[in-house]
């Protein structure tokens, strides 16, 4: 969606918005970005918040972070190169290194967000967690699950989460241009929007993100290739900005960041 | 987008001037009044060429093309252009048939029109399959292993196969036609009601539209979920054409012309239009009112939401203030292109849906850059065009042989789309 008109203008209102003082965090010397994963600012900022994570950095609490997710989550036979580890990776490296950060993983495979929500009060439970990411929608997608039921089941699966004490960050579907014309994504895209507005909880936009990437030619996601090394680099950017956007919605000044 | 052709000229002919409502003897037809056939409504066929040529465009990966497209400048989109105008085509067509030659003869024809259009779906369908069974065996990126679940209907190809001859399993992007067979079907029950009373059915017809907001009623598809498009909420665009072709849209010629509707229109189109801008401009939906989001979204295509139907409401209204019929630009060869494809919309349709499958597989297999993007929308468009230019040459070709006790009954072409 984001042409290369439109594009300009939101990066030049982008610029003009951000503050000078974000500047420094920009350019970080232990982990800079590689360039592959560059994206403008706008998709990586939330006007949602993340209270909890940011009292729990505050407090020198350890962060405790649980993605719960679905295929797309992991990479087959690469599980250290998905993305939640290397979000975790990413977050101790920016965090001050007396901050203790786990991150775990629930892959709910083959699940609709409605199948999913019903483990969520024994997981919340056992994990107790600071945050939660919630990636969902392409089994529904697949599915062609009803969009009002879809919204309705990541409605009560976020009041879940919420109700069991943590903040909650949506995630929705990846980009995958090769099954565009058998999926229809928009309207999960769009009711998993209306979701994170109507709590006010940030949503990662994963769909834009890697479509940006695409577009620009970064990574070219029609790639047939069975090798996983374009699974490994791409994840590794999603981790990358995942951690970047967790910090931006946590408010973290510069002090509890590293750099 | 014809609202009211019957804005500037009282009937589909043209007869006379800039007379709304003038004294034309209405004791031949019943309820409903026909205009008299001659030159065709070229406006009607220039926005149905256009909705082709958007939804062609709408179906392939999104480029700086698609900016061009309705549906980022407002709520409603080519769909809506296209089912409204196939309304009107259908109940201008067949209603004068029903009128001339009774409900049974019509009905048949109606029917043989359903048929044809059934077998084009059926024939995508056979497309689909094959591009999607070599995606299924080429394409193994482990980053997509997830979405490859899509193709485990390829597993039971007996089910699937005779679910999508029931309509009941259809790929993305395959909605369209189903839901025109659907509409279609119905059409004799429209007819024979519009001859009646039109504006008891208008009003039945709005009936049923906010009984499907209010109960949830939809067609359920294989293998679970529901058509994409809800027939149930979408024949109101399809009645109101027909209800404006049946002599409604001259009924509404004052309200048309009036200053007060033009202003509503501009200024809801404005707003419309901001709405959409904060969709692909993040930092304006500062400048939204919560509120507001809250109520308005989500904005459902699937049952025709209301703030579609009026945006489509107010583009229309537009265009027939500012577009009248005897526009000469309509003659210009510019616009022909245009024109040659709405004239033979299910053929072109279908070719349509075709080519943006075979752009994604070049896009896919070849290269996917801008310039490769750009060539293939720009080809797509003009095979179209030169086919749509070749059924017209045909049809000329083999109306001179033919008999020439055909004419003037109206083709079924007029009425077609998909």
């Amino acid at each position: 969606m984001k042409a290369k008109v439109l594009l300009s203008l939101v990066l030049l209102c982008g610029n003009l918005a951000a503050p000078p003082a974000r500047a420094g965090d920009a350019a970080p010397a232990a982990s800079a970005v590689p360039a592959a994963c560059e994206l403008p600012a706008y998709l990586l900022t939330s006007e949602s918040q993340l209270p909890k994570v940011a009292d729990a950095i505050k407090a020198g609490k350890p962060l405790e972070i649980l993605v719960i997710g679905s295929g797309s989550t992991r990479i087959p036979a690469s599980e250290d190169s998905s993305y939640p580890a290397r979000m975790q990776a990413v977050l101790k490296d920016k965090l001050p290194p007396a901050e203790v950060v786990h991150v775990s993983v629930e892959i709910q495979s083959k699940k609709t967000a409605e199948e999913a929500t019903g483990s969520f009060v024994k997981l919340m439970e056992a994990k107790t967690p600071t945050l939660v990411i919630w990636q969902t929608g392409t089994v529904d997608a697949i599915r062609a699950i009803d969009p009002d039921d879809f919204r309705g089941a990541v409605t009560e699966g976020v009041a879940a989460l919420q109700k069991a004490g943590a903040d909650v960050v949506l995630m929705n579907l990846q980009y995958s241009p090769r099954t565009e014309t058998m999926i229809s994504v928009p309207p999960y895209l769009d009711n998993m929007r209306v979701v994170a507005q109507e709590h006010d909880i940030p949503l990662f936009d994963r769909f834009a993100i890697m479509r940006q990437w695409n577009d620009q030619g970064q990574f070219d996601l029609f790639s047939p290739s069975r090798g996983p090394e374009l699974a490994k680099q791409v994840h590794d950017c999603l981790g990358r900005a995942l951690a970047q956007f967790v910090i931006d919605a946590a408010h973290l000044e510069p002090a509890q960041q590293q750099n | 987008m014809t609202i009211a052709d019957q804005v500037t000229g009282s009937t589909i002919a043209g007869t006379t001037g800039a007379k709304p409502a003038g004294p034309r003897p209405r004791t031949a037809a019943p309820a409903i009044s026909l205009p008299a056939i001659g030159e065709r409504e070229l406006r009607l066929d220039l926005f149905r060429g256009l909705a082709l040529w958007l939804i062609f465009i709408d179906h392939l990966p999104t480029s700086l093309l698609t900016w061009f497209t309705i549906r980022n400048y407002g709520f409603s989109d080519a769909t809506e252009i296209f089912i409204f105008i196939s309304g009107y085509t259908a109940a201008f067509v067949y209603g004068r048939a029903m009128l001339e030659s009774g409900v049974v003869i019509a009905t048949a024809r109606i029917l043989r029109r359903v048929w044809q259009i059934y077998v084009a779906h059926v024939f995508l369908f056979t497309i689909f399959l094959a591009e999607i069974s070599y995606v299924a065996t080429s394409f193994e990126n482990p980053l997509y292993t997830e979405e490859m679940g899509i193709m485990d209907f390829l597993k039971q190809p007996d089910v699937t196969i005779v679910q999508a001859l029931l309509l009941r399993f259809r790929p993305v992007n395959m909605d369209v036609l189903p839901l025109y067979i659907v509409l279609m079907l119905a059409l004799p029950l429209i007819l024979w009601s519009m001859k009646w009373k039109p504006d008891v059915t208008l009003g039945l017809s709005v009936v049923l539209y906010a009984v499907t907001w209010e109960y949830d009623l939809y067609f359920s598809a294989y293998p679970n979920g529901f058509w994409a498009f809800n027939p149930l909420a979408w024949q109101l665009l399809f009645v109101f054409g027909a209800w404006c072709a049946l002599g409604g849209a001259r009924r509404m010629s004052r309200i048309l012309a009036s200053r007060v509707t033009m202003w509503i229109s501009i200024a809801y189109l404005v707003a419309a239009f901001y709405v959409t801008l904060t969709w692909y401009v993040p930092q304006l939906s500062h400048f939204m009112p919560k509120r507001l989001e809250q109520w308005m979204y989500p904005i459902d295509k699937t049952d025709l939401d209301v703030l579609r139907f009026t945006h489509f409401l107010a583009l229309a209204a537009l265009t027939v203030r500012f577009l009248p019929r005897e526009w000469p630009g309509l003659k210009s060869p510019w616009l022909r292109p245009l024109i040659l494809c709405g004239q033979h919309s299910l053929e072109i349709f279908c070719l349509g849906v075709f080519l943006a499958f075979a752009g994604h597989f070049i896009l896919a297999e070849v290269s996917g850059g801008a310039v490769m993007h750009a060539v293939i929308s720009l080809s797509g468009i003009l095979i179209m065009w030169g086919v749509a230019w070749v059924i017209s040459w045909y049809k000329r070709v083999a109306d001179k042989s033919g008999a020439k006790t055909k004419i003037a009954v109206g083709n079924a072409d007029m009425a077609g789309g998909g």
